[in-house]
């Protein structure tokens, strides 16, 4: 009988799979509803949470909208646009760095890491920060715990730039059960109402990072034809050629250069800003600055802007020509141009895309919530939620390996469909040769230093043989994320090989291994600590109530032993006090509560018989 | 595993796209991981295995030249690219204007770029007339199975391969000229 009833409700209750959109500028978190992705607004309600981390004097992180106003107050420990410096080495981003505020860390080779007061960071474990808030965020939205995210990454992202995202997910205690690609995920938020048959662009040009993909959608498939892009290309770029425009006008006008000066800089970045939203919508637009009384204004005008920012434009229609090359569509059949990210508001890039693609583009979506909504899709079809959808996405950059005289030797090409898996056999070149190393590049270009050098793998223990008589079968495999992973067999025994990664830039795995127990031991501190708290509040509850006992009768009704007994069992709690041990605490009081016992008893009584007498008075 | 099993098919060089393409999609349905991501690691792993697979073979099959050179090895065809350097006779002249003209635009020499355009134009004419040579002799082997198509399709895809190359270092040298220039 019983087994009727034996129903595991827990299997039943199963967690939600949250899609994060972790932008430039802005981050979302979205959810697959009953009836569709909707967008998770945090505690103040707003859906979009500014990428944006400051780190305070104890420690502890401010996220999203505190972190922006703190933007202006310490710009020097608050950090934006960290996803241009993800699985970055120090010399990709020197240029970039002038326009950034915060000082960099030494011992930056690998990774990148920031010197923000109180800590040193790299760029993943910022990330984290953002991606901890949205899960904090879902958490309280949905009314349980979340461990499981698909997070978006700009197609045009390398192996590193992937693997850090990654990194970043699980440091803020997320599962990243799949990376998709931002224009993929807006296409699957698009065709989910939109369109189920045809071809369409991706045009994303978001806050710091360009994307361009072109997909077949077919009864619920959405295969990429072909991607490109610019990782280093986006709205940011915009703002710093208004900023450049208005440092100049301020030095002359105000004799004082205050491009150093942070604080006035992040409030000149706002009205830059402000300024480019602005001319989306009017012919001319006024750069407004108040800094500390002294004030600057500038007009822009339409036409200024356009040309200041052409160059910017004609640089993302490079990568749409060679996306439209390698689809082998002829641009007349591309039925759409999608719009995505905040930056194809602007007229001049919209007139520009309907050019080029000779297609009226679509803007009918939220550019800022697309994305997001997209990932959530991509959660319900992991989850099973959604049925009938399958993304299928490609590879954005050739993978090949280095071969003799510093040439790339080419195994994946861009635009393969992904999973993508390439096998090479590799042999000794010197007689009891033990080890091979194989150095993996991505990139369009013929020679080593001109392609992005992914990482170095080492097979080991290969049987000593004549030179050339070793036979490794080496595997790369581009995973559904894009991301690669390396096996070696010996063809001669069928032995699994062993290969050690050593990544070319990023975080090693025991770094990030190292980072999450660190954080586990930090969640362990504060979870101590709040411990330690609520012992002392109890224990001054029970000393206070025993001082108290010690004025009634009752007390004199206790034994000399009895009352010596109390009187230790307080000395003792007393001195576990002041302690850290909040275990030790805890036990000081029970005995404190075993040994007034029979006081409490006594007193009861006492309250009783009076009770009871004064219903018969 | 064959790329032509996978796909249920038997090995032939012509292949009916749109059925390729449908098939694809169905297999994708089945195989790919994101059917498997709520699945123990040993499945997950074995999906991106089966899917890269996949994903592989419908690459080589869909493309005439990569499926012409995946049935040549399959039939026992060396097919490497050791001849490629040897200049197909008939472009012997050709090549060697080529190479001078490509010599001159290295050293600035403005005026050769019109030549070279031409000669680029001509090369991509040849290579699209040596892409319908060798689909015109995919039914030939299908039908007759004769070996000697097969060889005649190898000499064609070196000839192409050559072609190719000239493509490539043209376009190079032109698009590096036009840098410079700018």
């Amino acid at each position: 009988m019983s087994q009727a009833f034996d129903i595991d409700f827990g299997s039943h209750r199963q967690s939600k799979i949250v899609g994060i959109d972790l932008g430039t500028t802005n981050s979302l978190v979205a959810f697959m509803d009953l009836t569709g992705p909707r967008i998770i607004p945090g505690a103040d309600g707003e859906n979009l949470v500014p990428s944006v981390v400051s780190c305070l004097e104890n420690g502890d992180f401010a996220v999203g909208h505190p972190a922006l106003r703190l933007l202006i107050d310490r710009p020097e420990r608050t950090v934006y646009s960290v996803k241009r410096l993800l699985g970055k080495g120090l010399e990709d981003v020197s240029q970039e760095l002038k326009f950034f505020p915060f000082r960099i860390a030494p011992e930056s080779d690998h990774i990148i890491r920031l010197d923000l007061g109180a800590r040193r960071m790299t760029p993943p474990e910022i990330s984290a920060q953002v991606l901890a808030e949205l899960k904090r965020n879902a958490e309280a939205f949905l009314g349980q715990s979340v461990t499981q995210a698909v997070i978006t990454v700009p197609a045009y992202f390398n192996d590193a730039q992937r693997q850090a995202t990654k990194d970043a997910g699980r440091l803020a205690g997320l599962e990243v059960l799949r990376l998709v690609n931002e224009p993929t995920a807006a296409s699957l938020a698009y065709g989910l109402d939109k369109r189920t048959n045809g071809v369409i662009a991706v045009y994303d040009f978001g806050g710091g990072t360009f994307d361009i993909s072109i997909l077949r959608l077919h009864d619920g498939i959405f295969e990429v034809l072909a991607t490109n892009g610019d990782t280093h290309l986006g709205g940011d770029d915009i703002d710093n050629r208004l900023m450049a425009i208005a440092l100049e006008d301020i030095a002359a006008e105000w004799g004082e250069d205050i491009s150093r000066n942070g604080e006035a800089v992040q409030l000149l970045r706002r009205a830059v800003i402000a300024a480019k939203e602005h001319l989306s919508f009017v012919p001319a637009a006024t750069i407004d600055l108040d800094y500390r009384g002294r004030k600057y204004q500038r007009e822009i005008t339409r036409a200024l802007f356009e040309r200041l920012i052409q160059d910017i434009v004609e640089r993302t229609l490079g990568p749409c020509r060679q996306a439209i090359a390698d689809s082998r569509i002829p641009v007349e059949e591309i039925d759409e141009v999608v719009m995505v990210g905040g930056s194809t508001r602007i007229p001049a890039i919209r007139s520009a895309v309907q050019t080029l693609f000779r297609a009226q583009p679509h803007t009918g979506i939220n550019p800022d919530e697309v994305v997001a909504l997209g990932a959530a899709v991509q959660a319900g079809i992991l989850s099973g939620d959604v049925a009938g959808k399958l993304l299928l996405d490609v590879t954005p950059l050739s993978l090949g390996i280095e071969t003799m005289g510093g040439v790339v030797s080419r195994l994946i090409h861009r635009n393969s469909t992904i999973p993508a898996s390439a096998t090479e056999t590799f042999t000794t070149a010197v007689d009891g040769q033990r080890n091979v190393l194989i150095h993996v590049l991505q990139g369009e270009r013929e020679l080593v230093k001109d392609c992005r050098s992914l990482a170095r793998f080492d097979l080991t223990g290969i049987d000593p043989l004549p030179a050339g008589a070793a036979r490794i079968e080496v595997r790369f495999l581009i995973d559904a994320n894009g991301i690669l992973s390396v096996s070696a067999t010996d063809v001669r025994t069928g032995k699994e090989q062993t290969v050690e990664v050593k990544p070319s830039y990023g975080l090693t795995e025991e770094q990030v291994e190292a980072m999450i127990r660190e954080s586990f031991e930090k969640a362990e501190e504060d979870f101590r600590e709040r411990q330690l708290r609520e012992a002392r509040l109890e224990a001054d509850a029970i000393l206070a109530a025993t001082e108290k006992a010690r004025a009634h009768d009752a007390w004199l009704d206790l034994s000399g032993e009895e009352r010596a007994a109390v009187q230790d069992a307080v000395n003792h709690l007393l001195l576990s006090y002041h302690g850290d041990d909040y275990l030790l605490i805890r036990a000081k009081l029970d005995n404190l509560n075993q040994a007034t016992m029979k006081l409490a008893e006594t007193m009861m009584n006492t309250a009783f018989r009076s009770a009871l007498r004064g219903t018969k008075i | 595993m064959d790329y032509f099993q996978l796909f249920g098919l038997e090995r032939r060089l012509s292949i009916d796209a749109s059925q390729l393409q449908k098939t694809f999609y169905e297999l994708s349905r089945e195989h790919h991981p994101d059917r498997f991501s709520l699945k123990p690691p040993q499945e997950q792993a074995r999906a991106q295995q089966t899917s890269a697979f996949l994903n592989d073979a419908y690459r080589v099959l869909r493309d005439p030249i990569a499926r012409a050179e995946f049935v040549l090895k399959q039939e026992g065809f060396d097919i490497g690219e050791q001849r490629t350097k040897d200049v197909p006779p008939e472009l012997l002249e050709e090549v060697f204007e080529l190479n001078m003209a490509l010599e001159e635009l290295r050293h600035g020499e403005e005026n050769v770029r019109r030549q070279l355009e031409e000669a680029l134009g001509k090369f991509l004419a040849m290579n699209r007339q040596i892409d319908a040579e060798i689909e015109s002799l995919f039914p030939r082997w299908d039908d007759s199975r004769d070996r000697d198509v097969l060889l005649r399709i190898r000499g064609v895809l070196n000839r192409r391969r050559y072609v190719q190359n000239l493509i490539g270092e043209v376009e190079k040298e032109l698009a590096r000229a036009g840098q410079a220039a700018i």
